[in-house]
């Protein structure tokens, strides 16, 4: 298969601090892939670097072959993105949430409309697409930037912890869209997440990050072969090769941002 | 396309994207807009009133109140447009403004997006201060002219302040920074400018700051438009303006995508 992603002795540190530490890895077209660890392993600032919000301290990364530093424009058409907390505009309704995306990517006048309609469709809203998104469920404002990336088609979705704060209903749901539509169009999925059954459930390959660094790469089940134990769950393996070493370096901004998301979602 | 004209299509029809959206949120919630017309009444009503009893301020043959109504007006725009910048915080810590960053939106849209609609909240607390101002009979020249010079002058205005908000969010990047330091810029640029006094009142160093202060340039173009009828300065102040907009559009563009690191 095609690569679509690839990272190549990634590294950005921040003063003195080593965020992603010289990281190399690649994802094909169509995978599911999960990306763990614990908080502060770098996981969030990867995909920040991905996504182009962020400049790498060196190294390089490429999305279908465009460097995301020397061709951001490019990369950007290619890819969406939805970040941990609340990105959907609470004083706006779905349908204006969806309007403003779909101008702010370029979708000719006469397609606009239908393409909408259609994402409405596609993740049951369409009764609510007039509502102020501040009256939404967690589990719908969370469909909802779904949908919002969804509009351009992208080749690559990139999310940062998708179902953190949602209750396991919601997050089925979300998780039910995603992967449809993952088969109607190819579309890549990566994701950040703590969750490992979240993992387990859904994707092609996992990698683990820890502290800054990919600890270990490949499927679920040669992780946990890996780890020497038969019975080991995906939970065992994480600690197996992340040593369980918690490190703490969230810092205030981000755990009051990540508590508000999930008082929002919730 | 060539890539200038491409450019330069993009940032117009995304600050236009933008500014809609600005727009289509206080229509959905209005009363913000309400709240804001206290401030220009209790300035207008109370201090305005009281200090016309005093005459103690020379006001070139005009009452003090026709004298202070521009200020006042320029005052409660360029305070709207101050805290503007502060939805950029806001926006960050929602994850929204890292979502519309990972579009192909030129960065430049963003601000002339939020400049532009800060004018339209401007424009708001112009009709607001030209209603309280005929209920306090005081005599404006409301005129075709005099109404097309206050909306460009609001405009170019309330984005200069949006602008050089947005510099100091993408500095500050806490909403309780910004609250502290937005107070502390405000009242000096208010007070240092010709707004309710006239410049050559003041102290010699007062009068340096007040000459490069922009919100006297403001100040000076809605007064000459408003009361004296006086239009000789109007094209300077509106040229000073336009300029101070653009540049700090430019600065700004370049310096609030940092916000979000």
């Amino acid at each position: 298969m095609p690569t679509i992603l690839t990272v190549t002795n990634l590294t950005k540190r921040f003063d003195d601090f080593t965020a992603v530490d010289a990281i190399s890895f690649s994802v094909e077209r169509g995978e599911i892939f999960a990306f763990l660890g614990p908080n502060g392993a770098g996981k969030t600032t990867t995909i920040r670097i991905l996504i182009t919000l962020l400049a790498p301290t060196s190294g390089e990364a490429k999305i279908e072959g465009y460097d995301v530093v020397r061709h951001p424009a490019e990369v950007r058409r290619l890819i969406g993105y939805v970040p941990q907390m609340i990105s959907v505009d609470g004083m706006l309704t779905a349908y204006e949430n969806l309007m403003l995306m779909a101008r702010l990517y370029d979708i000719p006048f006469r397609e606009r409309k239908e393409r909408i309609q259609e994402i409405l469709k596609f993740l049951d809203l369409e009764d609510h697409a007039r509502a102020l998104v501040r009256t939404y469920s967690g589990g719908m404002i969370r469909k909802l930037e779904i949908g919002q990336t969804m509009l351009h088609h992208p080749r690559i979705l990139f999310l940062d912890e998708p179902t953190t704060g949602l209750d396991p209903v919601a997050k089925q749901n979300v998780w039910d869209h995603l992967l449809e539509l993952h088969d109607k169009f190819g579309t890549t999925i990566f994701f950040s997440t703590h969750n490992m059954d979240e993992a387990e459930d859904v994707c092609t390959r996992v990698a683990i990050m820890n502290t800054g660094k990919i600890a270990i790469i490949g499927t679920t089940s040669e992780l946990k072969e890996k780890t020497g134990n038969s019975e080991a769950t995906l939970e065992d393996s994480f600690v197996f090769f992340t040593g369980n070493s918690l490190r703490e370096t969230t810092n205030f901004r981000e755990v009051r941002s990540a508590r508000r998301a999930e008082r929002r979602l919730g | 396309m060539n890539p200038v004209p491409k450019y330069i299509s993009q940032v117009l029809t995304k600050s236009y994207v933008m500014a809609e959206m600005e727009v289509r949120k206080l229509l959905h919630d209005p009363t913000e807009l309400a709240t804001r017309a206290v401030q220009p009444i209790l300035w207008l009503g109370i201090f305005g009133e009281a200090m016309s009893k005093a005459r103690a301020i020379p006001t070139q043959g005009f009452t003090y109140m026709q004298f202070i109504t521009p200020g006042i007006l320029t005052q409660s725009i360029t305070f709207v447009a101050i805290f503007y910048g502060i939805s950029i915080i806001w926006e960050r810590d929602m994850g929204l403004l890292q979502k519309i960053l990972v579009t192909p939106t030129p960065r430049l849209a963003l601000v002339w997006g939020k400049m532009i609609s800060a004018g339209v909240r401007g424009l708001s607390q112009a009709v607001i201060v030209f209603l309280f101002a005929l209920i306090l009979q005081i005599h404006l020249q409301l005129t075709l002219f005099s109404i097309t010079g206050v909306i460009i002058l609001t405009m170019l205005g309330a984005g200069f302040f949006t602008g050089l908000s947005m510099i100091i969010a993408a500095l500050v990047k806490t909403r309780e920074r910004f609250m502290g330091i937005g107070q502390v810029i405000t009242l000096p640029l208010f007070f240092a400018s010709n707004a309710i006094y006239p410049i050559n009142i003041m102290p010699e160093w007062l009068q340096v700051v007040a000459n490069v202060n922009p919100l006297s340039y403001m100040v000076d173009g809605l007064r000459a438009l408003l009361v004296t009828g006086d239009f000789s300065q109007l094209p300077l102040d509106i040229v000073v303006l336009f300029a101070a907009t653009l540049g700090i559009s430019f600065a700004s563009a370049y310096l609030y995508p940092k916000v979000i690191e």
